[in-house]
């Protein structure tokens, strides 16, 4: 790791204040969990290092039945996931937090830094850039190893996938993300907050340089059913090779609206609305749950390894609709 | 004379009994010094500047600038210009400096350019390869070509295993401190005795000159025997700078060039006849361990066919060097073997239980040994009740299956000498140049030295993990538990014999007719007449016995011998809709000859049985071949099995008078060769095909299905 200037604002006014226009040079350090391996591994090299833990305001999880859930930044994936609320109104976010399967990255990992976490793809983190291209700037993953690189939205430059296991659950519940910056304010939608970068000094979110995450707002469910099924190959420490959250609002088994957010198999988090118009107006059975699976993929396109991942985004799907429709809320 | 022999069954007190390891508390409770925790005074810490590139010729290195970096004590070239470099990561220059990111920032601050070679590093198409696959002579046996054409049944198959690293937790490294002209070395390594040596012949010093030292190693699998380049080389830098240097490997080195176990790939044919009498093999091989190529692994491993042709290709990659790896080349002889075997069963709609029973005979000596393991593991597991045809038919995504294989391994006894002392004050240590790999070679010392002896085994002190104590093998082949605990007892046992002589007046007995048991010496058979142990060594005025035990020492008999037999059966299920397995169940069946500790013996393979899950179902070395790097070089995508993954494990450990009569043969690897087969083939047995690679990955158990066919 390189020498870094270290900060530690108490207010969110003198953070936004440390942060410069350009990407990298500063970075936020909420719990550290994927910016320290950034910087070890020589992959992020800011020269300043702001540490947002100290403001207070970040800090905190409230729920009002009228108003719905308000997550501060630097809620920790465990205190989430422990929130009798969460668990009870929104548990398709305690089971995307649960997917972060140690305990240790849950204590310290943040809801903020969840959404703001750099893809895992093994070129980028190998020091191949964001898009993974060789030096003349063909990509890397085409006909690289890409068993884990996106089948959807994988038009190019970019053929990763985005890590989020809380985003797809935050788009399907209509969050909003409440950032911060040096002109005050401003929400955005979650589903609006994750963008496909185009060259390697863009970054995958609608964060300006020096703005900040300060909380995410989730509106009441309204009585809808939302779940969040993730297909990882090992119990634990391993990352989802294809995920969906759902959240289904239903009359008696019948579906009457459905929104149906893919995970980790495109650049962006992935909602799927030929999915979600299939599975309107119907009862949800296993037949229905699977045939809703294989609408959500139907503009998948696999690269040379990951052909797999369209079997895996289809049986995410059939089991978050059954897992929602069994879960009461 | 000295009474050698292990005592018969009916005579042990702690030999074969289930006793913790000595060194446990001390681990659990963090309190036990790795190298790697080590600091010595004035330490530097070595960082190596790593070629980017898997294949290159080094063209220029300029390391003005890092000399003048703050905290720099010495610059190296260890590979001048016009060096090729046959993997990334291979280090070029290190540098040594007082903090390690000083170092870090010394070692990015070394310009390095080079001539870019091509590579290789992926070699499943062999016929890729080019002039980097390298033939071997083709090896027959009987008249395969007679007895496929007569064979009633013959089945086919492809079959691959991936190159994995050893993964050991603590990586590789040491400190190098000079005294003088007289150097201190402090690896992480399985060779004590072994490693000074080349410090010797590199460093051109005296043998008398080098001092190894280690208490506790974390993890070496076959790839810590040698000083290594870093080791010499930190060497080297300590001296230039005249303070100690510390060179532990990153993560990312660890897994890129520490060592990787070859792959293997074969196209293998199997003849029989209709009622499962297996005829005939036929196997086409290649695989590859890096820059060397890789020889052909024991086919047809295990039977005895009698008709047989193997043709092997090694092929040279730029993937990093190979290193043994827990019983080199048998987890993918006999995963290609065993493989075979269960779709030739599947192809005659045969059990493959019966198979290997009917062919029991093929297996040699231990035939019937394996024979008696099979029809253990099987009651253990349910085999008769629960395996059926390949194919679960059972409704539902979730499918069952059971498989099994079977293993050898040598494990004869290295050489070894051990020092045991007793002195007046009663108290006994035992000391030898050994080290323990966390295998329990402590505790196995301890045990041997207090049975002969006839002490609890708190009296004995091990000291070990030194070169200043007498010199013993390294920790390879499972030769270490034969070879500690031979040259241990017979130590043991002269040091007895002359407390014996001493105390033999005082007891009005002739010394051949003492025994000692219980903290006491006594006269054999006459309880009444006896001294305890404190009175005995109380007996020896100011001098202590000293006695000096070897392995071998064919005057004094054997003690240990070689081969072994096991078996393992494993029963898994598999999510058809997300080609996920999971182990339900492992059974090991293991003989080892005689147990010493039958808890650390058990933990042996427990440990194996883990490992197995590992490379089974996650572990693979993934390299890229358009840059030449290892793409996962990191705990996080470099997969290994956690709790949750590893399903039941049941050991059994087979003992009786055929183990009792073979003596102590060593354990260490072989139970961790057939977890792969044993694996592989209750996957197939479960969704009815075969997924004919290890790792058993999500994307590979999908594939096979819809092959065969299409998902269920
Ligand atoms: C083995 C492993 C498995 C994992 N599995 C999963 C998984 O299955 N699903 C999943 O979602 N995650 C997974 N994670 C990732 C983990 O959840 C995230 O790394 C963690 O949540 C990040 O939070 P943090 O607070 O530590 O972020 P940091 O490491 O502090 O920050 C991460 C990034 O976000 C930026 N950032 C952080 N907070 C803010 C803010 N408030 N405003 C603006 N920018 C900010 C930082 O600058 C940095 O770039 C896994 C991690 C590991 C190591």
């Amino acid at each position: 790791m390189r020498a870094f200037e270290y900060a530690s604002p108490t207010t969110k006014e003198q953070a936004v204040a440390l942060l410069n226009n350009q990407w990298g040079e500063t970075e936020v350090l909420a719990g550290g969990m994927d910016l320290l391996s950034l910087m070890k591994d020589d992959v992020t090299r800011p020269g300043r290092v702001i540490n947002i833990k100290e403001i207070k305001e970040l800090h905190g999880l409230q729920y009002s039945p009228s108003t719905g859930l308000r997550i501060g930044a630097l809620v920790t994936l465990q205190e989430l996931l422990e929130n009798e609320t969460v668990r009870k109104e929104y548990p398709s976010l305690a089971q995307a937090a649960e997917g972060v399967t140690s305990p240790q990255i849950r204590d310290l990992g943040t809801v903020g830094g969840d959404l703001c976490q750099r893809p895992r793809c093994w070129y980028f983190r190998g020091g191949f850039g964001l898009l993974a291209q060789d030096s003349s700037g063909k990509s890397l993953v085409l006909e690289g190893e890409n068993k884990y690189h996106a089948i959807l939205g994988n038009s190019g430059p970019a053929y990763f996938v985005n890590p989020s296991s809380l985003a797809p659950a935050l788009i399907a519940l209509g969050a909003k993300i409440r950032l911060f910056g040096p002109k005050g304010a401003r929400d955005v939608a979650a589903g609006q907050f994750f963008v496909t970068p185009k060259t390697n000094q863009e970054r995958e979110y609608a964060l300006k340089t020096n703005e900040i995450v300060t909380e995410l707002l989730v509106p009441p469910t309204g009585g809808a059913r939302n779940a969040t099924y993730e297909v990882r190959q090992k119990e634990a420490l391993d990352w989802p090779l294809a995920a969906a959250a759902v959240s289904l609002k239903m009359s008696g088994k019948n579906v009457t609206s459905a929104r149906i957010v893919l995970g980790h198999v495109a650049p962006v988090p992935w909602p799927v609305p030929d999915a979600e118009k299939f599975l309107a107006g119907k009862t949800v059975s296993e037949q229905v749950a699977q045939d809703t699976g294989g609408a959500a993929v139907t503009g998948a396109k696999r690269l040379s390894q990951n052909g797999y991942k369209v079997q895996l985004a289809r049986v995410a799907v059939k089991r978050a609709i059954l897992r929602a429709a069994e879960g009461g809320a | 004379m000295a009474e050698y022999n292990w005592p018969e069954a009916s005579k042990r007190s702690l030999i074969g009994k289930r006793i913790s390891r000595l060194d446990g508390p001390e681990k659990v409770s963090g309190k036990a010094k790795y190298t790697y925790d080590l600091k010595r005074p004035g330490m530097l810490y070595g960082k190596m500047v790593r070629c980017p590139h898997a294949h290159a010729k080094v063209s220029s290195i300029d390391t003005s600038a890092a000399e003048k970096m703050p905290g720099v004590k010495a610059v190296k070239i260890i590979q001048d210009p016009g060096s090729e470099i046959q993997w990334a990561g291979d280090g070029v220059v290190v540098v040594a400096a007082t903090e390690e990111h000083l170092a870090e920032d010394a070692a990015r601050a070394v310009k390095v350019t080079y001539e870019v070679l091509p590579h290789l590093v992926r070699e499943e198409d062999l016929s890729k390869a080019g002039d980097r696959a390298k033939p071997a002579a083709e090896k027959v046996a009987g008249d395969p070509t007679k007895a496929f054409s007569e064979a009633e049944v013959v089945s086919e198959g492809t079959y691959s295993i991936a190159v994995i690293t050893h993964c050991c937790l603590e990586s590789h490294g040491q400190i190098t401190e000079w005294e003088g002209d007289k150097l201190n070395v402090f690896p992480s390594t399985q060779a004590v005795t072994g490693i000074g040596g080349e410090f010797v012949k590199a460093l051109g010093i005296p043998a008398t000159n080098v001092r190894v030292r280690m208490n506790h190693v974390g993890g070496g699998f076959g790839s810590k025997f040698n000083a290594d380049r870093w080791g010499i080389e930190g060497a080297r830098l300590a001296k230039l700078a005249g303070q100690p240097v510390k060179i532990m490997l990153e993560r990312d080195a660890e897994l890129m060039v520490a060592g990787g176990r070859p792959s293997s790939f074969a196209k293998i044919k199997m003849g029989a006849k209709k009622d499962g009498t297996i005829t005939a093999w036929e196997s086409n091989s290649w695989g590859t361990g890096g820059p060397g190529g890789a020889g052909m692994p024991p086919l047809p491993y295990v039977w005895q066919i009698p008709n047989q042709r193997m043709n092997h290709t090694g092929v040279a990659t730029n993937i990093g060097p190979a290193r043994a790896w827990r019983a080199p080349n048998h987890p993918q002889a006999c995963f290609l073997t065993m493989s075979a075997i269960e779709d030739l069963a599947a192809a005659l709609k045969m059990d493959p239980l019966e198979i290997c029973l009917k062919n029991i005979s093929l297996l040699g000596p231990r035939a019937s040994l394996y024979q008696e393991e099979l029809l253990k593991g099987a009651e253990i597991i349910e085999w008769k009740r629960k395996w059926h045809l390949r194919g679960d038919t059972t409704a539902g995504h979730i499918k069952r299956g059971l498989g099994l294989s079977m293993h050898t391994w040598g494990g004869a006894p290295h050489n070894s000498e051990c020092r045991v002392t007793i002195n007046p004050d009663g108290s006994v240590s035992a000391e030898l140049a050994s080290q323990d790999l966390g295998t329990g070679t402590r505790t196995v010392i301890a045990i041997v030295a207090a049975e002969t002896l006839g002490l609890p085994i708190e009296a004995i002190k091990v000291n070990i993990g030194d070169s200043a104590y007498p010199p013993s093998g390294g920790s390879g082949g499972s030769t270490t538990v034969g070879g500690v605990s031979s040259s241990t007892r017979r130590a043991a046992a002269d040091a007895l014999d002359e407390i014996f002589k001493v105390v033999a007046p005082a007891l009005n007995a002739d010394p051949a007719n003492l025994e000692a048991a219980g903290s006491k010496i006594q006269v054999k058979g006459d309880a009444s007449k006896s001294m305890t142990w404190q009175q005995a060594c109380s007996r020896l005025g100011v001098k202590p016995i000293r006695a000096n035990g070897k392995q071998p020492d064919p005057a004094k008999g054997s003690l240990a011998s070689s081969g072994v037999a096991g078996i393992q059966m494993a029963e898994v299920t598999v999510d058809t809709e997300t080609g996920i397995v999971k182990i339900e169940k492992l059974v090991s069946v293991q003989d080892m000859g005689l147990i010493i500790d039958a808890k650390t013996a058990e933990s042996q393979i427990y440990g194996a049985l883990i490992m197995g899950v590992c490379y089974a179902l996650y572990e693979e070395k993934i390299m890229d071949q358009a840059t030449g790097r290892m793409l996962n070089p990191n705990m996080e995508f470099y997969k290994l099995a956690g709790i949750g993954d590893i399903g039941t494990l049941v050991v059994h450990l087979m003992t009786g008078q055929e183990q009792d009569a073979r003596g102590v043969i060593g354990l260490g690897e072989p139970p961790v060769v057939s977890p792969g087969a044993a694996i592989s083939n209750a996957v197939a047995n479960a969704i009815g095909v075969r997924v004919p690679s290890l790792p058993i990955t999500p994307d590979r158990v999908l594939t096979a299905m819809e092959k065969k066919g299409g998902l269920t």
